[in-house]
């Protein structure tokens, strides 16, 4: 009886430790095995060597004039394709928003139930904005590249439906859950639904929605810069050309160029979002 | 000036911004949308159905899945140790040089996307999944370490400081103290991002890095629409569940 007082002599938490360790162990060998995890390759003689060389390529970046001009042209670029992409974006996202959202469904007003076909198609656009946004931008890039070649063209379009998708998808959150009162009323009282959107849920949402909007476009500048390695255009596409060169003073440059950009694109979303907050 | 700068000179100021980037590009839009050209994207897009399904295409799919999966666990993890490790410094426990130090190292991995670490990395590891592991970990150290950073200075201090006073070393007062408070949320964050990091994997294949984009690369290279299709088929459904296993686990914590 006397042990009961004492502390108990093992780890109390013993056995979910264990558990918790086999788990990982049995996960972590297949794991391993499957994303061939060898970090001894990088220690290689060929893998070293050319390690080394590309490295040693990096220093000093190159910044001359005629390439600074280059990876300038490109840089603008970039943000040209994702201002374009994330502005067809809206264009895609605003109306699909405006037919699928709940707060302005006349049907619900009366006996709180949707008719099945407003239903029925609020959940087609959803199913629509799901599969623009589940494929990748820049699988969407890959696509378009096939489709309507090399170029910014692929990049824009791109954007346009992955963040379509997302832009839809946030939309019909903000504007359901914003105040909806005053939407309610307009409804009830006989405004039409294009006044009771412009006077009651518009006001209401709308620091919010552009707030999401400009953050986006932050988002597609990086997107934009990564599709390029697939051929859509802008600073991307050097930086790929430069990497198969291994001219590694060229990828210095444009990264700090890329580093740079993504900054300042942040400052200026910051900037624009606690201005119209 | 406020009113007027929102309701006149912003739409302005867009619309000229837009026109510029708009005549920057060069893509001929008006022949984007003849019908020429839209009967050829049709034929394209026509090319995507059926999807291939003979058995050891499915396989090799399969396959292709399992090592996107096993790239996005096993960056994950090798970013949660890299990100705890230089999370430590970057939370000021070592001092202010170190602190300076591993956020610089945090903010330029988190800076650079993992397709741009891939494309490097390819150079060092070779093609192949490997290279796709070790970029996914670079970036993702790089994001988790802020955050993981940020959770260690907001943990309450009063049990470490009860530990310290009652004689315990700062080493066995992190682990039994400040650790187990952070855990929950560095676990969430853990999770957010290996949700985040399936769907990098999945594309990461495109500059060779392997996994299910490697696949797609090689077939729409071949112009192989059929079995391109199999694959995005597959990157939508391995995300789809990922995101539904995550949320579980998400919530069974909480």
């Amino acid at each position: 009886m006397a042990t009961l007082s004492t502390a108990p002599p093992i780890d109390p938490a013993w056995r979910s430790r264990v558990t918790w360790a086999v788990v990982a162990i049995m996960v972590l060998i297949p794991t391993g095995w499957l994303a061939e995890f060898n970090p001894a390759t990088l220690w290689g003689q060929q893998s070293l060597r050319a390690t080394g060389q590309f490295l040693a390529t990096f220093f000093p970046p190159r910044v001359d004039l005629p390439f600074l001009d280059l990876v300038a042209g490109a840089t603008w670029k970039t943000v040209a394709i994702a201002t374009v992409g994330t502005t067809l974006a809206v264009m895609i996202a605003a109306p699909l928003a405006l037919l699928a959202t709940r707060v302005l469904s006349v049907s619900a007003l009366a006996g709180g139930r949707m008719c099945t076909a407003c239903a029925a198609a609020r959940l087609a656009i959803r199913t629509i904005l799901i599969l623009l946004r589940s494929i990748p931008e820049i699988v969407w890039a890959l696509l378009f590249v096939r489709a309507v070649g090399l170029g910014d063209t692929a990049g824009v379009i791109a954007i346009a439906l992955t963040y379509g998708g997302m832009l839809g998808k946030v939309y019909i959150e903000i504007l359901e859950s914003g105040e909806t009162q005053a939407t309610r009323a307009l409804l009830a009282n006989g405004a039409s639904r294009t006044q009771a959107f412009l006077y009651g849920t518009l006001p209401v949402c709308l620091p919010e929605l552009m707030s999401y909007t400009i953050y986006r476009w932050e988002c597609a500048i990086r997107a934009s810069v990564v599709m390029g390695f697939v051929g859509a255009g802008g600073l991307g596409q050097q930086m790929e050309l430069s990497m198969k060169m291994l001219a590694g003073g060229e990828v210095l440059t444009m990264l700090l160029v890329f580093v740079g950009l993504v900054f300042v694109a942040d400052a200026v979303s910051g900037y624009l979002r606690r201005w119209l907050a | 000036m406020n009113g007027l700068g929102r309701s006149v000179i912003a739409p302005v100021a867009f619309l000229l911004f837009l026109g510029a980037c708009v005549a920057s590009l060069t893509g001929d839009w008006a022949s984007l949308f003849s019908f020429e050209a839209l009967g050829k994207m049709a034929d394209f897009a026509g090319g995507f159905v059926p999807p291939a399904t003979d058995a050891p295409f499915l396989r090799k799919v399969a396959w292709a899945a399992l090592e996107t999966l096993a790239i996005s666990v096993l960056g994950t993890l090798l970013a949660v140790i890299g990100g705890l490790v230089l999370a430590l410094p970057a939370a000021g426990r070592w001092g202010a040089t170190a602190k300076v130090a591993s956020r610089g190292v945090l903010n330029v991995a988190r800076a650079i996307p993992e397709l741009v670490w891939a494309s490097m990395i390819v150079v060092a590891a070779g093609l192949g999944p490997f290279a796709g592991t070790l970029a996914l970990a670079f970036h993702t150290t790089g994001v988790l370490g802020r955050l993981f950073a940020e959770s260690l200075e907001n943990v309450p201090p009063e049990a470490n400081e009860a530990l310290r006073r009652n004689g315990v070393g700062s080493t066995a007062a992190f682990w039994y103290s400040t650790l187990p408070q952070a855990l929950p949320q560095l676990t969430s964050y853990t999770l957010y991002r290996w949700e985040n990091n399936i769907r990098a994997a999945t594309v990461l294949g495109v500059v060779g890095a392997g996994g299910l984009g490697q696949l797609l690369y090689f077939h729409l290279s071949l112009f192989q629409t059929h079995e391109a299709s199999t694959v995005l088929f597959a990157m939508i459904v391995l995300v789809a569940i990922v995101d539904v296993l995550s949320n579980r686990l998400r919530n069974r914590m909480a």
